[in-house]
């Protein structure tokens, strides 16, 4: 048990605290003290993490702590933290923090509504803290699960249509990966459920590595937005409410990519370099194929989740590179993506609450009308479409860079095809903003609307920052990032 | 010379300062933050250049490259990373005077063009967020911190261009040349990988051993890719379609970034990576004459008919940076005596052209604020009212058509000597295209001030001189004309480096006058009288090509075609059909099968306990005869 | 004169397929229970006589048999408690007028 369990504990008493709250108040009382905790945490953790490296912390994972819970099949609660799972801890407390505010006004049934909330919350903390394969596993389908009832009940349009739909390939997702999980532990000789000491023995044979790499893969694919198993994505998200739409599209789908790094990629290098091109070729699918799909969306969510089709692709598309540049691009893109695509669904949701319509040919003008968020919305846009400054170029640019220096010819192609995915982004985001925020209102119901209140500001400007602070300070994190790709590139480098 | 940095800070600092608490400030406050930034930018910039220029040679004639200022701002891999510094050698120091003297002249006249507008404090921001971006671009280290800063200087036109968001005409131009040159950086960005990949490095100077490991072979590659973002932002046809149509944009936005500064960036460009053009990639750099010289024929005769006075302004600057193309683009060899020449002219043209092509639009600004509109048909006679702004747009012209002794004589006659090096087909062609250059723009000075006068709008409207904020910058503009010409460039900026001494050649100066005066002579004949019979009979007789050239050769219809039809039509809308029916088709038809097959043996668990136990007993029997079997 | 062990279990086997024929073709409950009934008294009777030819120094065999009746009385009790409130609700003990059960 180490300080690392606090990201457990805090959920843990949110919950307690949210089940014996009465009132409206002091739900949100607790809400905010626990998501202000666990972002403290978060900051905290990573000035610890680097003050660790600094002072010449070299294993690959620090803070370790085991504690067995099923002895006979060597599943241990066994947690432990390196860069990539530092920056992703960072940026799910970024989003739980601002999901609180976003869902302030939320009705009805706010108690139980981030009960749910937490509950996923915590799921999605302790995916990233663990570091052993059954764990990670159960933290896992803990945020799945509450996805269905936050989408199912506090959803709009046709929500169960949506949340089944999301819940059900998210599952046959999961089965996969059970399977996956099962055969990568006894492949390895069925004595440790240990990532690392998995990682260490490297002992799976070529032949089931050929087997259970697909079958892993494709399991967090699936979360990952992968072609052609993304469906789910437009559905959900333009269903669900808009605090979960930021916490699924934001946090959620990074599940997916770490763990295809995590998992897949580290413990079975040898099938993923035999087989990666395959998949390299559906995420490259994904990302240009996204992009053009969102060209035409009439839907507000609809654009933004084809878009995190797109972007999500490029996360995968980055790790399948199999290199150290391209790798760090990937989780930097995971960061810069949840925080970007966090703050439009926040947006959006503001600007759905106030004119009750999705559609982008029914709204004009909304600049002078609510001002604030409309700003938010084009720095929004434009951080979306690789605007210097702005946390999506960094990312982008380490992907495209890493990727290019691959050296074989195909994979050198790939990136340049999935290079003109950012002249489509900067169609549809234009094409946006253009549409729905310049012009004249001509809806006189839409003249009267009101701007953002302030706990909508505090979330969208904290949103922006941490985008900014990104984009324009990138280099110790991608250190960060960088040092901890490294140990897990290095295995898949024939 | 460390401070150079605040060179790019100050902007910086002013644009976040005015973005978020403009709001709270008056449109003085506001206008003052900004334009006594750039005043301190500007005076920061001369110290340089004259630090610059004054210090000793080095041994071999040139001047020190500098680079006071260099961190890694991105590492990408152990030799790959972005450096943000400051990069100060010849050409970057000229483009700060360029880009600091415009964009402070600018700044000072908005205070009177944009007084009273919605979102002052906004338009200040802009201008101070592109000005920072456009000195980052110039005094980039290396290709990446260039790629950085021409991103932002493409958002900072964006936002500049829309700066009137509600008129559908400004949203539709910013959205236009957003994407345009978007698409257009992506080449760019092409290039920059592939130039790392073989060249092994970011800088400006490649690694000589992965060069000589077959890397470069594909320079070519990587530069003419980067030629082509070059071509986006210059505004080299087919890509120059969204320039003029950035006009929407307030005039002297339009004077700084699509004149002076912005839409030089591909000239920069190729000149930044001339030495290595000219070693790697000589064939290229002829592909860019070509362009360039089609260019500039192109613009110019669309320029010879349209009406609208900021259009006529924009086809001839793409015109004239056809020229700074043509220039560099026949430079055979980095000597300036032996065929270098043209990499001086351009960039001596690039620093007259964006002083006299400012003035013009800042002319036209002035002309516009008092008539109310961009055509010619509401001008006329306007020399009466506008004394101050006749005077500095007749110096303009002049300059632009290469009269003596004006600034543009002496740069556009060293593009012509350079051509004629090159070829005499090309230098004829590029004289003649400077003709139609003196003959578009007297075409319009003569609509403007003299021709026939739109009276009843002038009596409405009571056209006088503007305040003494916008008259300033134009005095100042027409004075640096009237002397650039003879400033001695060779000695500061040559191919090599070493100084080089301009002479006038006098045949081919000669020929420039005449076919310079002539021209002239013809837009007096044509359209100095109140009626013009000529320019009509002539309209009608060539009725097709005047139609075509007046709707600028349906290019923007091509475009049209390709982004509704194609794009849109043939692969958006399918892609995102196959998505709906297809892809998620086959999902829904596997939940529906699913359904359907319990659906269907659903009828067995019918809950008769009879029907049960008959099959249990049959199960029962079955198993019984196969035990004994 | 001796009975031999063939004729109880004819006698057993006749109950059994009776039970077993009652069971599957009567619609009434009751009917359905007294086949079920007829079943377990078949077996019944099977434990005895097993126990008395084959086990002769044994008892578990009628000890079993005893319990099977007490089973049986049990449940034909829960049963009928059943039958008479399903009676009381829809005024029928056949099987195809409570169908509805399932749902």
């Amino acid at each position: 048990m180490n300080f690392l369990s606090l990201y457990i504990f805090i959920p843990l008493l949110m919950l307690v605290g949210l089940w014996l709250a009465k009132g409206l108040k002091t739900v949100r009382g607790v809400m905010v003290v626990g998501s202000s905790a666990l972002l403290m945490l978060s900051i905290g953790l990573v000035i610890a993490y680097l003050s660790a490296r600094h002072a010449g912390a070299a294993a690959e994972m620090l803070f370790r702590a085991e504690m067995m819970w099923y002895p006979s099949l060597h599943i241990a609660y066994s947690v432990g933290v390196d860069g990539i799972s530092v920056a992703m801890l960072l940026l799910s407390s970024i989003i739980v923090f601002t999901g609180t505010f976003v869902s302030w006004r939320l009705k009805p049934l706010t108690k139980e509504y981030f009960l749910w909330f937490t509950l996923l919350a915590m799921g999605v903390f302790g995916f990233f803290i663990s570091i052993d394969l059954f764990t990670m596993f159960m933290f896992y389908e803990v945020a799945l699960i509450p996805m269905y009832l936050l989408i199912g009940v506090w959803g709009s349009g046709p929500k169960e249509y949506a949340a089944m739909k999301l819940t059900l390939m998210l599952m046959g997702g999961s089965a996969l990966l059970l399977i996956g999980i099962l055969g990568i532990f006894y492949g390895s000789g069925g004595t440790t459920m240990n990532i690392l000491e998995i990682a260490k023995l490297h002992n799976i044979p070529l032949a089931q590595q050929c087997i259970w790499f697909p079958i892993t893969f494709l399991g967090f694919g699936v979360l990952g937005a992968l072609f052609p198993f993304h469906t789910w994505s437009p559905d959900g998200h333009a269903s669900a409410p808009t605090a979960v739409s930021m916490l699924h599209a934001g946090v959620l789908m990074k599940l997916g990519g770490y763990g295809c790094f995590r998992v897949a990629m580290y413990l079975m290098p040898e099938a993923a370099n035999q087989m990666g091109w395959i998949f390299l070729i559906l995420t490259g699918i994904s990302v240009v194929y996204g992009a053009f799909s969102a060209c035409v969306q009439t839907d507000l969510k609809y654009i933004n989740a084809y878009s995190s089709v797109s972007h999500c692709g490029l996360v995968l598309f980055a790790l399948l590179m199999m290199n150290r540049a391209a790798a760090t691009g990937a989780v930097l893109q995971m960061l810069s993506h949840g925080l970007t695509t966090a703050l439009f669904f926040a947006l959006i949701g503001m600007i759905y609450g106030r004119t009750h319509t999705r559609n982008i040919n029914e709204m004009r003008g909304l600049m002078r009308i609510m001002p604030f968020l409309s700003v938010g919305f084009v720095l929004a846009g434009l951080a979306n479409l690789g605007l210097p400054g702005f946390s999506g170029f960094v990312a982008e640019m380490t992907i495209f860079v890493g990727s290019f220096q691959h050296f074989d010819a195909f994979h050198r192609v790939l990136t340049i095809i999935a290079c003109s995915s950012i002249v489509i982004t900067a169609v549809y985001i234009l094409r946006l903003i253009g549409k729905i925020l310049y012009g004249t209102c001509t809806n006189k119901a839409h003249l009267k609307l009101s701007d953002a209140t302030w706990e909508e500001r505090l979330a969208v400007i904290t949103l922006i920052c941490c985008m900014a602070g990104l984009g324009l300070a990138p280099s110790w994190i991608s250190h960060m990032i960088s040092n901890s790709v490294g140990p897990i590139v290095s295995q898949l480098i024939p | 010379m460390e401070y150079t940095i605040f060179i790019l800070i100050l902007p910086f600092l002013s644009f976040l300062f005015l973005g978020l608490a403009g709001k709270w400030m008056s449109h003085r406050a506001a206008g003052l933050v900004g334009t006594l930034t750039l005043g301190a930018v500007a005076a920061m910039s001369y110290l340089t250049a004259f630090l610059y220029f004054t210090a000793p040679r080095l041994a071999d004639g040139t001047f020190a490259t500098l680079i006071p200022v260099n961190f890694e701002w991105l590492p990408f891999t152990s030799t790959l990373s972005i450096d943000m510094g400051v990069l100060l050698d010849p050409i970057s120091v000229m483009m700060l005077i360029v880009i600091s003297t415009v964009s402070l002249m600018v700044h000072i006249y908005s205070f009177g063009y944009m007084k009273g507008e919605r979102g002052f404090q906004r338009y200040y921001s802009f201008l101070s967020l592109f000005s920072m971006s456009m000195l980052g671009l110039v005094l980039a280290t290396n290709i990446f911190q260039m790629y950085v800063y021409w991103e932002l200087v493409g958002v900072s036109s964006y936002l500049l261009i829309g700066f009137f968001y509600t008129r559908p005409a400004a949203i539709a131009a910013s959205k236009k040349a957003f994407i345009v040159t978007r698409f257009a950086d992506l080449g760019f960005l092409i290039g920059i990988l592939v130039y790392s990949y073989y060249g092994g490095t970011f800088s400006f100077h490649p690694d000589s051993s992965m060069l000589m490991a077959g890397g470069a072979a594909m320079m070519p590659l990587a530069l003419g890719l980067m030629f082509i973002g070059g071509a986006g932002k210059s505004a080299m046809f087919p890509l120059h379609i969204w320039l003029p149509d950035a006009m929407e944009g307030p005039t002297p936005v339009s004077a700084l970034i699509h004149a002076a500064t912005m839409v030089v960036a591909g000239v920069y460009l190729v000149a930044r990576m001339f030495p290595l053009f000219i070693v790697y990639a000589p064939g290229v750099l002829h592909i860019v004459a070509y362009v360039g010289a089609f260019t500039a024929f192109f613009a110019a005769s669309i320029a010879c008919v349209q009406s609208d006075i900021k259009r006529v302004l924009a086809f001839s600057t793409i015109s004239q940076i056809g020229f700074m193309m043509v220039a560099l683009g026949v430079c055979t060899s980095l000597d300036p005596n032996l065929g270098g020449l043209g990499y001086m002219a351009s960039m001596f043209h690039l620093f007259t052209h964006a002083m006299f092509k400012s003035l013009l639009f800042l002319c036209a600004g002035c002309i516009i604020e008092q008539v109310h509109s961009n055509e010619m048909s509401a001008m006329g006679g306007l020399r009466k009212y506008m004394p101050v702004t006749h005077i500095a747009f007749l110096i303009a012209c002049l300059a632009i058509s290469g009269i003596p002794p004006f600034s543009g004589f002496f740069s556009k006659d060293e593009i012509l000597t350079a051509s004629f090096n090159f070829s005499p087909i090309m230098g004829w062609v590029m004289a003649i295209i400077a003709g139609m250059t003196a003959f578009y723009m007297f075409r319009i000075y003569f609509g403007i001030f003299w021709g026939t006068e739109n009276k009843e709008l002038h009596e409405k409207l009571h056209p006088h001189e503007n305040p003494l904020t916008m008259t300033i910058p134009l005095v100042i503009l027409a004075g640096i004309t009237c002397v650039a010409g003879f400033i001695p460039f060779g000695q500061f900026i040559s191919s090599n480096g070493q100084a080089y001494h301009i002479d006038i050649e006098l045949s081919t100066a000669l020929t420039s006058i005449i076919i310079g005066v002539v021209s002239i002579a013809l837009a007096i004949f044509m359209y100095m009288r109140p009626t013009q019979p000529v320019a009509d009979s002539l309209a009608r007789k060539f009725k097709e090509l005047y139609t075509a050239a007046y709707h600028r050769f349906y290019v923007d219809e091509v475009y049209q075609f390709i982004t509704h039809r194609i794009i849109f039509g043939c692969i958006s809308t399918p892609i995102a059909w196959i998505d709906r029916h297809i892809i998620d088709g086959l999902l829904n038809f596997s939940a529906w099968s699913a359904y359907a097959t319990s659906d269907s043996i659903r009828s067995l668990q019918s809950g008769r306990v009879q029907q049960y136990a008959f099959v249990f007993l049959l199960g029962a029997l079955a198993l019984i005869l196969l035990l004994i079997l | 004169m001796m009975i031999n062990i063939e004729c109880y279990l004819v006698v057993s086997t006749i109950m059994m397929f009776a039970g077993i024929y009652g069971f599957f073709t009567r619609h009434n409950m009751l009917a359905m229970l007294i086949s079920v009934e007829l079943m377990l008294n078949a077996t019944d009777i099977n434990f005895a006589v097993f126990n008395r030819f084959l086990f002769p120094a044994m008892k578990e065999g009628y000890f079993f048999s005893l319990f099977s009746i007490a089973i049986s009385a049990a449940e034909t009790a829960i049963a009928i408690a059943i039958m008479i409130n399903i009676y009381r609700n829809v005024r029928s003990i056949q099987t195809k007028d409570i169908e509805d059960m399932k749902w």
